[in-house]
């Protein structure tokens, strides 16, 4: 008996090369950079012959006809992949410091593409200030998700973006703002890269009256496009610690912003309707579960001798690199690798939050959290009234139950998938004679698998992953792009019933 | 008034007996051997056929009629009916409708349909419960003049402490009427040395907070503010709508609803309500829930015979009052007798919303009090009133004799009525009169 594959996994070859084609356009901008600065355009051009003639390739192959779920996630799965690989070759070309080696680049470009904000880079000055910028651009690019762009070009050329788009947000609903898809992913689109510029131009007025002197039209662009996008790259060492008090606040106030819902913003914006900001729970319980962290932090900061007792100092420092690791951007305004063992913990537990489901954000997110503890004084509920049905309500929205079972799933999954890499970066560390501590190993996983950033020990805010073994790398480079989207649409990959009918 | 009655079910029959009286009644009905049965019990004139059919409304010279009222069961029907005779001529049309997403879409236009005015059975009904379940052992209870005035009647049982008082030793409250006694099936007109005994049934007007006060007194065992504990059982419309209700008042309600998918879509519907999933006829569940210490349970399952056996089961297990939805007639007085507090009857709610709709012309507001026996109304007085300029001791004299001021209202403030209290042009005044006066008194307004 045959067994027939019935996933055209040609269409999704299609799409990814199409999404593929249109990376040249943000390519030109480091281009433009490196032409100011004098420095070599060799390693983008290459890139760019290399995208299109991959473009290329994947469109001869591909064949017409109506794009499943199967072939979504498939092809969400491969622009993710093939971006991080295509954004790998400038680093390759150049040549620079560690880059130069493949698995080192692919974690960078990887690193750059999901948001995640690890590097393994160690000294910042071995690279061209255009290589520098093309990790900024490839953060922003994945802050609100190629797929918005991909969604908003592809509904243009006449493909459904509706399955894409389903497919990057999983268990809960796209608050639909306008009837089109592709619309819809203009607004988002739009919203974006007006926030960004707002922040690029509110950065550099600061440096332009004096109040932040660190922060050159470079640093602003640089910083604005990592900030907004939640994604935590810097050009500088020291990161955010590298500017003034003011600058700091400003790119808090960023990461919050970009750590909120976009259609919620847009919603706000268009209809003035404030009353939604009040009355929306998740927003409630991302900024108050922000507040009560960076609080937890501030007050361990207070008992730690070892730390300047300056009052100011304190909360923006704990404010700053809570807002940072909670909105999974990865900054950091002073090394909080030497604080307490109680910061760091709240800092840890920090990873796992996450903003809001429709935000540039990653890690679980605010919503299912909230849906899991409302689902959990459910069970406390039910035990002593085992008949009554209650809905879980968010904003006062009934949750579908299926949904609440794909979160407590997801949920579930993620907290399995951090702790295997976990057990992984371990036993790796271990067989090539590396020490990591348990706690290190477990921070260093997480912040990679949950597309965060730094870590702690030697992957800390001021140091580089370059340390651990290629393999782990290796590994660390697939759990970012599982985590990036969302964890389903990959693993279905790797079931029998994705391929077989 | 010429008024076409279509329909010649309980309703249609019950709005035709009130009305004939004093109105030209036509029932029209498709089954001949009703409209024969209700040519020979009243007094009105009867045809056979389809009272959508615009041959048979033409025969019933619809071009004539100042009213129809479509009341079968049937909501449809009722809307079409309404809507054809609006073609034929611009009688005012009342439509009763079941759908309670009828009601919404005529309450957005007020005209659709063809509809001049419409009541949803099931939410009227629930609007009665409610408004019993607010007073503990409340029979039958009506706002008046925008909620300043209520009227209330009580049921005195044995272990009432009033139970065996005079009047004047219960009348404890400021702003409180005892309009009348009913007992049997006639009412008196209390004065301060009629005593009340077990077994009547007590009409008082006042504001709402003595009508409160003197609920709390002739049970004291009921805290009124404990009536957050209710239980409703049956996720029927009427279930849902009473839940809804009372959530609209600030209460917690319990609903007991036994099929999952509708248990679910209740639960959403209603955040403030507990909904359970559970067959409510299971007296360990009921013990497990404690239901047995609500202040009240409303049966709303959708047979009058498992709402019997509801009753009964939550009378055993000592809940203090359970209202119950009776839909067929003849069982309130059998339900009654098995000690269930208060009987509503669906169709009977119908017809009495729609006739006092039809008074209200001339009447501000009206409850009917022991099917018809008696009617509160709420007057108007205008500046040429007979009632108007003199005290009422004066007037007390030439009203019909069994009537009773019960409150007055003059720029949205509370007045009692004493006998020095004389009436001015444009104050509300809550009567209780016996039915057969109450035009008389309107036409003194």
């Amino acid at each position: 008996m045959t067994v027939r594959i019935r996933v055209d996994w040609r269409i999704s070859l299609g799409l990814t090369g199409t999404v593929l084609s249109y990376l040249t356009i943000p390519l030109l901008f480091p281009v433009a950079i490196a032409l100011y600065y004098g420095e070599p355009i060799g390693p983008f051009l290459v890139t760019i012959a290399v995208t299109l003639v991959l473009a290329f390739g994947l469109n001869t192959v591909s064949v017409e006809g109506d794009l499943g779920a199967r072939e979504a996630f498939l092809a969400v799965s491969l622009i993710w992949l093939l971006v991080a690989v295509v954004g790998a070759i400038p680093f390759l070309v150049a040549g620079d410091g560690v880059t130069a080696h493949p698995v080192n680049a692919l974690f960078e470009s990887m690193s750059g593409i999901t948001t995640t904000g690890a590097t393994v880079m160690l000294d910042f000055d071995a690279h061209t200030r255009s290589i520098m910028m093309w990790r900024q651009v490839q953060q922003w690019l994945g802050g609100l998700g190629i797929l918005i762009l991909a969604t908003a070009i592809l509904s243009e050329v006449g493909v459904g973006g509706a399955q894409l788009m389903e497919s990057e947000t999983w268990t809960t609903t796209v608050h639909k703002l306008t009837p089109r898809i592709a619309e819809t992913a203009r607004i988002l689109l739009g919203l974006y890269a007006a926030i960004t510029a707002l922040a690029v131009v509110v950065l550099y007025v600061l440096f332009l009256v004096g109040l932040a002197p660190n922060m050159t039209l470079y640093n602003a662009i640089a910083h604005a496009l990592t900030s907004v996008a939640t994604a935590g790259f810097s050009p500088e060492p020291a990161s955010a610690g590298a500017f003034s008090p003011i600058a700091q606040w400003v790119l808090v106030a960023c990461m919050l912003i970009g750590a909120t819902s976009f259609g919620l913003i847009y919603a706000v914006l268009t209809e003035a309707e404030f009353q939604r900001l009040r009355s929306n729970e998740e927003l409630r319980f991302y900024l108050g579960g922000t507040a009560v962290a960076a609080g937890l932090v501030a007050a361990a900061l207070t008992f730690d001798p070892s730390i300047d007792p300056n009052l100011e100092q304190t909360i923006r420092h704990a404010v700053f690199n809570t807002v940072s690791i909670v909105t999974t951007t990865g900054y950091a305004s002073t090394d909080f690798n030497l604080w307490s063992p109680a910061a760091k913990h709240v800092l840890f537990t920090c990873m796992f939050l996450g903003g809001m489901v429709g935000s540039t954000t990653c890690s679980i997110k605010t919503l299912r959290w909230l849906v899991v503890l409302k689902a959990f004084y459910r069970e406390l509920f039910t035990a002593i009234h085992p008949s009554a049905v209650r809905p879980i309500r968010v904003s006062d929205d009934p949750v579908d139950e299926s949904t609440v079972q794909d979160i407590y799933g997801f949920v579930l999954l993620s907290l399995v998938l951090a702790f295997g890499l976990t057990v992984f970066v371990v036993v790796d560390a271990a067989r090539v004679g590396l020490r990591v501590s348990e706690f290190e190993a477990m921070s260093a996983a997480a912040s990679t698998f949950l597309n965060i950033g730094p870590a702690f020990g030697s992957a800390g805010p001021y140091g580089s992953y370059h340390a651990f073994p290629a393999t782990t790398k290796t590994a660390m480079v697939l759990l970012m792009w599982i985590g990036r989207v969302e964890i389903i649409p990959v693993l279905t990959l790797f079931t029998r019933a994705f391929w077989r009918s | 008034m010429r008024v076409l009655v279509i329909g010649a079910g309980q309703v249609g029959t019950n709005i035709a007996a009130s009305l004939s009286s004093t109105h030209d009644v036509i029932v029209v009905d498709i089954d001949e051997d009703r409209t024969e049965q209700l040519a020979y019990d009243l007094d009105v004139l009867t045809l056979t056929g389809d009272g959508t059919d615009i041959d048979v409304l033409r025969e019933a010279d619809i071009d004539t009629a100042d009213m129809v009222i479509a009341s079968t069961d049937d909501d449809e029907i009722n809307l079409v009916a309404c809507a054809t005779a609006k073609t034929e001529s611009d009688p005012f049309t009342i439509a009763r409708v079941k759908s309670h997403r009828y009601l919404r879409s005529w309450e957005g236009s007020e005209s659709a349909y063809g509809v001049d005015f419409m009541v949803c059975s099931d939410l009227q009904t629930a609007k009665n419960i409610v408004e019993v379940v607010g007073l503990p052992a409340a029979v039958n209870v009506g706002p008046f003049a925008g909620g300043l005035v209520q009227m209330a009647e009580f049921e005195i049982l044995p272990d009432s402490p009033i139970a065996g008082q005079v009047v004047a030793e219960a009348d404890r409250f400021d702003s409180l009427t005892f309009a009348a006694i009913f007992r049997a099936d006639r009412f008196e007109l209390p004065s301060g040395e009629t005593p009340i005994r077990a077994g009547d049934n007590v009409v008082v007007i006042g504001s709402p907070e003595s009508v409160q006060e003197f609920a709390s007194s002739i049970v004291p065992a009921q805290t009124p503010d404990r009536t957050d504990d209710l239980v409703v059982v049956g996720g029927s419309e009427i279930g849902y709508h009473t839940a809804r209700l009372l959530e609209q008042r600030g209460l917690h309600p319990k609903l007991i609803e036994q099929d999952d998918a509708r248990a679910r879509e209740l639960a959403e519907e209603l955040p403030n309500t507990l909904v359970m999933e559970h067959d409510a006829t299971d007296t360990e569940f009921l013990a497990r829930e404690h239901i047995d210490d609500a202040d009240a349970v409303v049966a709303t399952l959708d047979s009058d015979q498992k709402n019997l056996l509801l009753s009964v089961l939550a009378k055993r297990i000592g809940v203090d009052r359970i209202i119950t939805v009776v839909d067929t007639r003849e069982y309130i007085e059998l339900f009654q007798e098995i000690g269930i507090d208060v009987a509503i009857n669906p169709r009977f709610v119908m017809a009495e919303e729609i006739t006092r709709f039809t008074h209200e012309g001339i009447a501000e507001n009206i409850a009917v009090l022991e099917e018809d026996l008696a009617e509160v109304l709420e007057l108007e007085m205008s500046p040429d009133s007979q009632l108007v300029g003199r005290p009422i001791r004066e007037l007390i004299a030439e009203l019909p004799k069994s009537t009773v001021i019960g409150a007055v209202t003059r720029d949205h403030t509370f007045i009692t009525p004493r006998g020095d209290t004389v009436l001015e042009p444009g104050d509300h005044v809550v009567v209780f009169v016996e039915a057969d006066f109450a035009d008389d008194i309107t036409a003194m307004s």
